[in-house]
């Protein structure tokens, strides 16, 4: 039994109702799609949790290094000029 | 439950960790940062998870056994469509929790392989028989009662992935200890023979319940890491006063006595008389009632499962063959 060749991981996506995206809900082991889908199901969707799966294999993902998270997106904070509340816009204007 | 894992010590020799990266590491959990799974971990924060998560995982899928044993003979529709629902959602869970040790790179295969060898452990409380139907609503009300009090602390646990099956599991383990309430109550109100059927259940499963929480905090100096690394959120002795507190008045209030005659209420707290920790420890080594039959069912499973295992596979190679080839 150890030496078994291991099943292939899927990652699991749920649309819980139409109008949103796709979550990321956890991940199964399966031969194949179909059964991933079907793994996905009973493991995930037990009590109405969505409308809509997606299984993808795991392997298919390509991560972002989290050691290069710095360099990849801290130019998205230091960046004020590029949020509404950077700009003064004086009271009597009213919502803008 | 199923933190029992954590009073255990970790065996492995230290490794050489730069002090900054350890310090910085430290840092971020002090911060209440979560710890994704591609993050820089020290080696022995990864090692107590993949044990702590893997043995809950293992509890969950061993747990299946003692309550599927009454599926068959459950006294209604209205209970076996429950308990049927109840030991999926246990599957359920024991699959989240191998998903989620699995992403600190370990293979579920190397997980099951180590509980059917015998030599990963799982929580003390399913190693006791279920005897009578009262036990399945006692195992609800308490053992998942309990599951829950050491549950909820994990759901802010450091490390991302487990925490975030804790979440889903804990949403999950409320419809399990209410629906075991309901048979207990049930029973309680019901005719003398179900009242004491009750009253059996209740004196055979309060120790073991109590002793989930693990050994009392003056012997389990191994939780002192994983409470800095905020794995462990609250002491053993803590949670089963929180247990002792909330449990009390619902046995009060169906009836039923606490086979323990040191139970005081001093201070605003119910207080426990002395625990059998020799039990405890006798059952965790493999001495419990029924320890071998537990493993015994689930090496049975297993090997029962190698030809739906084979034949997917085989099916899934033949049909990539088949896409190739058109």
């Amino acid at each position: 039994m150890a030496g078994e060749p291991d099943s292939m991981l899927w990652e699991v996506f749920i649309r819980s109702r139409n109008g949103l995206a796709h979550q990321h809900a956890g991940s199964v082991h399966a031969a194949d799609a179909e059964l991933a889908l079907q793994a996905a199901r009973d493991t995930y969707t037990r009590r109405g949790e969505g409308v809509s799966l997606w299984v993808v294999p795991s392997a298919a993902i390509t991560a972002s290094d989290p050691a290069e998270a710095g360099a990849l997106f801290e130019p998205g904070t230091t960046k004020p000029y590029r949020h509404p509340t950077f700009y003064a816009v004086p009271d009597e204007v009213g919502h803008m | 439950m199923y933190s029992q894992a954590l009073d255990q010590p970790d065996r492995a020799a230290p490794e050489a960790e730069p002090d900054a990266a350890l310090a910085r590491f430290q840092a971020r959990i002090d911060a209440e940062e979560k710890i994704e799974a591609n993050d820089w971990m020290p080696a022995a924060y990864r090692r107590t998870l993949i044990r702590q998560i893997s043995q809950h995982a293992h509890s969950e899928i061993v747990g299946m056994g003692p309550e599927g044993n009454w599926i068959t003979r459950a006294p209604s529709l209205r209970r076996k469509v429950a308990l049927l629902a109840k030991v999926q959602d246990e599957c359920g869970h024991g699959l989240y929790l191998y998903a989620a040790a699995e992403t600190l790179d370990v293979s579920r295969e190397a997980l099951v392989d180590q509980l059917l060898e015998g030599r990963a452990k799982y929580s003390s409380i399913f190693n006791y028989p279920t005897l009578t139907w009262a036990d399945i609503g006692v195992i609800g009300w308490l053992v998942d009662g309990a599951a829950i009090m050491n549950q909820i602390p994990l759901c802010r646990c450091s490390y991302g992935p487990y925490a975030r099956a804790m979440i889903r599991i804990c949403k999950e383990e409320s419809f399990h200890q209410r629906q075991g309430f309901e048979i207990v109550l049930t029973l309680a109100r019901g005719t003398p023979a179900q009242r004491a059927m009750a009253q059996d259940a209740l004196d055979r499963w309060w120790w073991p319940v109590l002793m989930m929480f693990g050994p009392p905090d003056s012997e389990s100096q191994h939780s002192d890491q994983s409470m800095a690394w905020k794995i462990k959120r609250f002491s053993n002795d803590a949670l089963r006063g929180k247990f002792l507190d909330a449990t009390v008045p619902q046995a009060q209030y169906l009836g039923l006595s606490i086979p323990d005659p040191e139970l005081r209420f001093v201070d605003g707290h119910w207080r426990h008389g002395p625990i059998d920790w020799e039990e405890f420890r006798r059952v965790l080594a493999g001495g419990g009632p029924c320890n071998a039959e537990r493993l015994e069912a689930r090496r049975r499973a297993h090997a029962e499962g190698a030809w739906v295992r084979e034949a997917a596979r085989a099916h899934a190679a033949k049909s990539a063959a088949r896409a190739r080839a058109a």
